[in-house]
């Protein structure tokens, strides 16, 4: 061997042996503690772990309450009486639950529901076995506690909706939160927590959840609580305010019920805040609070009308006629067509061998702009749309804020599409043919749009062209918090840019439509002058849908139903805008249906007018409204 | 004289390599791994998710690493102990930079879909370092104070990167892994001293530096019934899972202080808790032999290498693995301050867990090529 190896292998061989010695005294060292602690001291840690355990325990925090803009009370919070399980503190969970179901309805479906929870969840964590007690039930149950181990009698909060189904889609429901919600999250699995799956309290959720608060407590080594040692209430929700006017609310829901499938949108046409909004039909969000039923939900998903969907934000639609204006803005802006263009309607517009139909049989004869908005005719625009392109037509309806979602602040919005070559070469496969660029001006073809489109459309034309943003909550500090994007909190206007020119003779147009006896919506105008609405009829066929919307949207055609949509998009007072809407009506044949909703519900707002009168700010909120 | 050992025994077949791993070590292995699942299991009130589940995949990653270097060439980890050591360097740099915050401590940084803790992988780097370094170096010139320069900075450098994090208990570890390794080198008894004393006179500098929650740890250990809700908590808690499981315990997924979460982190640093509270001194003592009897293995290994490389490797890997034991163990019944050290093998943790099945593979490298001889350069040349 080496002899310099050999050195250094002797003293390393020493010092291995003294570290080693070293090792076993330090682990004697452990040994020595472990028996000290276990053997000697262990009688006094077994009554400290058996009396003086503390433990963190969560406190939900109340979850905000939703106003109108003006106050009233949209989701609250009531009490609710309910039963929980603490399955370690039952020595026979079935024994346990056999005698609660002999004092409450608890069918085979919740009793898996609450075997489930227990076999998921940690031991000491309560389950809610029976909420909404009457009180009788409560009473019952609770002069029988003693021989009910591990069993709690609760007093919590439970959501409740006083507008049922008018708000429905708007406020959406809250509900237990899923498996997937409450990974990492202890606070989830409280009972009784709820958390938001629609609408606004959905899209809100953090903001409505508020802070949890905590208290230490004594606990024994069963978990039961000995004591209270601190307390930290946590924070509440914040309160949210809307800026629905619940009075216009109800009546639109109310006029739209007479229909089978509708929806409607009323928007504050300077700023997009939304007034009113409904979707028909609809489904009460208490019934989802209060726990709903099987048979319930599948009555409700099976609808072949869809309840479930806001239809206003998440229903497609061909615009048809409504789409005009966004047509002729853009042969104007372009310069395809002048102000004063005339085209010559023989009741039908070749292109090759193809022949496109004006919807009037006989034909308009010579037409110019303003005839063709008010009277609708069709070959004026295919005309219009042949010189325009459907580029510059699709560039237009995007600034109109068609073929994408609007921004607002409610989950799910559905896009729209307005079609280019290049989407359809993408979507489909095949190249764009000229003739579709004619279908599209005339707003049918690939083009859909959702009523929340064409109501925010309609703003952006009516306020004299402001890119302006719908959305639905007032309370800036809230959406921040929620990290909404900025641009929705404090809104701005920026001007889209057109010529105010072609803004006025297309605003000016659309008032012969109810004015002139020859307009399409001239049956349907507001009398009185200083409610006078002006607006553009629309009729979507629905026939060729499934052949056109192949892959587009989750619209479904009804084989029973094979009528036309009818569409009517609004703003009034014509002279200076206050209001703008759209309503349509799914397979509601004529255009003329549409439009007469719009009468009623137009005349409504600015009878109620709620843009007249200042909206509450921060009273209810905890969050104060600072702009 | 010396070049013409090198070509000796190293170069087994593989068949052969895979007959003279140590197995005995192995199998100790697997029966420790085996009490981390369980108690991993334990921890989850008696379901495989979230801990016990990803555990068994973490070893069986780690057995792969472990064969894989055991039976890679010794002379391989010589040749690129400096590269490893350089490489880990350099993850704790990264780590200080761009590491997410974890506890108050940035000690973790993302590779890809890895989450890896750089200053685990640095105490096998500072082993592996410094037994290169006096691998190189004959006892005459150990005892040179100028030779002790260059080995002094391979611990500083990491250990100082780790006492930004900050981390008190690696660097602890780091500084205590180094000292062994010069202690087995050969270095003199006095500059120990010297050492310690230069160590103790820093401790009231060093206390300004010290984050307030490290304080309050500090504090805390000395009087921990001072503030019950606070500081305290952790060691008040930890002591009474300890002590109530008496000497038998209260019986496997029966721990009352783990299951109703009076402990913190019970599946990482104070897994030792749940398992004595549930199997007692029985439970307890059992793990501490097994560890015993690894660490024999680790030092049987280390003085039968024919090659200092490979003796220092063993035991500089023993005394790390024992410095975790010891620290986590004694911290946890209260002995010593609350300082983030895992228990090996047995908590919770990705990369804690493979480092150490690579630091294993090295060992039972060593083992393998225990007839190795390599040159002891002589005169002037210090490797680095």
């Amino acid at each position: 061997m080496d002899r310099r190896d050999a050195d250094r292998y002797k003293v390393l061989t020493r010092r291995a042996v003294l570290i080693g010695s070293a090792q076993i005294g330090l682990i004697g060292v452990l040994v020595g503690r472990l028996y000290d602690l276990e053997v000697v001291q262990a009688s006094k840690y077994k009554l400290l772990a058996r009396d003086n355990s503390i433990s963190l325990r969560f406190i939900v925090p109340i979850r905000g309450r939703i106003f109108d803009r003006f106050g009233a009370e949209l989701a609250t919070n009531r009490r609710n009486y309910r039963v929980l399980l603490v399955p370690e503190q039952t020595n026979d969970v079935e024994a346990t639950l056999d005698k609660l179901g002999d004092m409450l309805p608890i069918d085979t479906e919740q009793r898996r529901n609450i075997e489930r929870l227990i076999e998921e969840r940690d031991a000491f964590i309560p389950v809610t076995v029976a909420s909404h007690l009457t009180w009788k039930q409560f009473a019952s149950i609770n002069v029988r506690i003693p021989s009910l181990p591990g069993v709690q009698l609760g007093v919590g909060l439970t959501r409740h909706y006083p507008m049922g189904t008018e708000l429905a889609h708007i406020l959406g429901y809250v509900g237990a939160p899923t498996q997937k919600n409450v990974q990492n999250n202890p606070l989830l699995e409280l009972p009784g927590f709820q958390v938001g799956k629609s609408g606004i309290e959905k899209q809100y959720d953090l903001a409505l959840r508020g802070k949890a608060g905590y208290r230490r407590v004594e606990v024994n080594a069963m978990g039961r609580e000995v004591r209270e040692l601190e307390r930290n209430n946590g924070t509440p929700g914040s309160n949210i305010n809307l800026t629905i006017d619940v009075r216009l609310q109800s009546f639109l829901s109310q006029r739209l019920a007479a229909h089978r499938v509708a929806a409607g949108v009323v928007l504050d046409a300077a700023t997009c805040d939304v007034l009113a909004m409904a979707s028909v039909p609809s489904y009460d969000p208490n019934d989802f609070v209060l726990g709903i039923t099987n048979a319930e939900w599948h009555r409700l998903n099976d609808d072949h009308r869809h309840p479930l969907n806001d239809l206003a934000i998440t229903g497609q639609f061909p615009p048809g006629s409504t789409f005009k204006p966004v047509v002729a803005m853009a042969g104007l802006e372009c310069g395809a067509i002048q102000p004063d263009t005339k085209f010559f309607c023989p009741g039908y517009y070749k292109l090759g061998d193809a022949v496109f139909h004006c919807w009037k049989l006989g034909g308009h004869g010579l037409i110019g702009l303003q005839g063709a908005i008010e009277q609708s005719c069709d070959v004026f625009f295919y005309n219009v749309a042949h010189r325009t392109g459907i580029m510059n037509i699709a560039h237009m309806a995007r600034r109109f804020g068609l073929g994408s979602p609007t921004g607002i602040d409610l989950p799910g919005e559905a896009p729209g599409l307005i079609p280019t070559p290049s989407w359809k070469e993408k979507a489909l496969g095949r190249p764009w043919e000229p003739g579709e660029t004619l279908i599209a001006g005339i707003g049918q073809g690939y083009v859909l749009t959702t009523p929340l489109q064409l109501a925010v459309m309609t703003a952006r034309l009516s306020n004299g062209g402001y890119g302006v943003t719908p959305r639905m909550v007032r309370n800036p500090a809230v959406m921040a918090a929620n990290d909404m994007p900025q641009s929705l909190a404090r809104p701005t206007h920026t001007p889209l840019g057109f010529n105010r020119a072609h803004v006025e003779l297309i605003l000016s147009a659309m008032k012969l439509v109810t004015s002139n006896p020859y307009g399409t919506a001239y049956d349907q105008r507001i009398t009185e002058p200083q409610f006078a609405m002006a607006g553009k009829t629309g009729t979507a066929q629905a026939r060729h849908l499934k052949i056109r919307t192949i892959g587009l949207g989750r619209y479904k055609l009804v084989p029973w139903i094979e009528r036309d949509h009818g569409l009517f998009i609004c703003f009034a007072p014509e002279d200076t805008p206050r209001y703008a809407a759209a309503f349509v009506i799914e397979h509601g044949g004529e255009s003329s249906r549409a439009a007469a909703i719009a009468h009623d519900v137009m005349l409504q707002a600015q009878l109620l007018a709620p843009l007249a009168r200042p909206a509450a700010s921060g009273l209810y909120g905890v969050a104060q409204e600072t702009s | 004289m010396d070049d013409s050992f090198t070509h000796e025994p190293g170069n087994l077949p593989l068949a052969r390599k895979l007959l003279v791993v140590n197995w005995g070590l192995v199998f100790l292995l697997c029966l420790v791994g085996a009490i981390s699942i369980a108690m991993l299991y334990s921890a989850a009130n008696g379901h495989m998710r979230p801990w016990a589940t990803r555990q068994v995949l973490h070893f069986a990653e780690g057995f792969a690493i472990l064969f894989a270097v055991a039976l890679t060439d010794l002379r391989f980890w010589l040749k690129y102990a400096y590269v490893i050591y350089l490489i880990s360097l350099l993850l704790l740099v990264l780590g200080d930079v761009s590491g997410t915050i974890g506890l108050g401590a940035k000690r973790w940084i993302a590779l890809g879909p890895v989450q890896l803790e750089p200053s685990e992988v640095a105490k096998v780097a500072l082993v592996l370092a410094l037994a290169r370094y006096f691998n190189g170096l004959p006892i005459d010139e150990v005892v040179r104070m100028r030779r002790l320069l260059a080995p002094l900075a391979l611990i500083f450098m990491p250990t100082l990167l780790v006492l930004r994090q900050p981390d008190l208990g690696t660097a602890f570890l780091l500084s205590m892994i180094g000292a062994a390794m010069f202690f087995l080198a050969g270095v003199r008894w006095w500059k120990f001293a010297i050492a310690l004393a230069l160590v103790i006179a820093a401790i009231p500098v060093g206390w300004h530096f010290l984050h307030a929650y490290q304080k309050e740890r500090l504090l805390g250990f000395l009087h921990p019934e001072s503030d019950p809700l606070g500081a305290g908590y952790h060691i008040i808690q930890s002591k009474i899972a300890l002590g109530s499981g008496g000497v038998f315990g209260k019986g496997f997924l029966r721990g009352t202080q783990s299951h109703l979460d009076f402990l913190p982190e019970k599946q990482t640093d104070f897994i030792f808790t749940t398992l004595a509270e549930e199997f007692g001194m029985v439970g307890g003592l059992t793990l501490l032999v097994l560890y015993a009897l690894i660490f024999a293995y680790g030092f049987a290994i280390g003085l039968s290498s024919r090659n200092q490389f490979g003796r220092l490797v063993a035991l500089g890997v023993t005394t790390m693995v024992f410095l975790y034991v010891f620290v986590n163990i004694a911290m946890v019944s209260g002995l010593v301050p609350v300082v983030g050290v895992p228990l090996p093998l047995v908590s919770y943790g990705g990369t804690a867990l493979l480092t150490l099945m690579f630091a294993f593979g090295l060992v039972l490298c060593v083992s393998v090529h225990r007839d190795l001889r390599l040159p002891t350069r002589g005169g002037g040349s210090g490797s680095l």
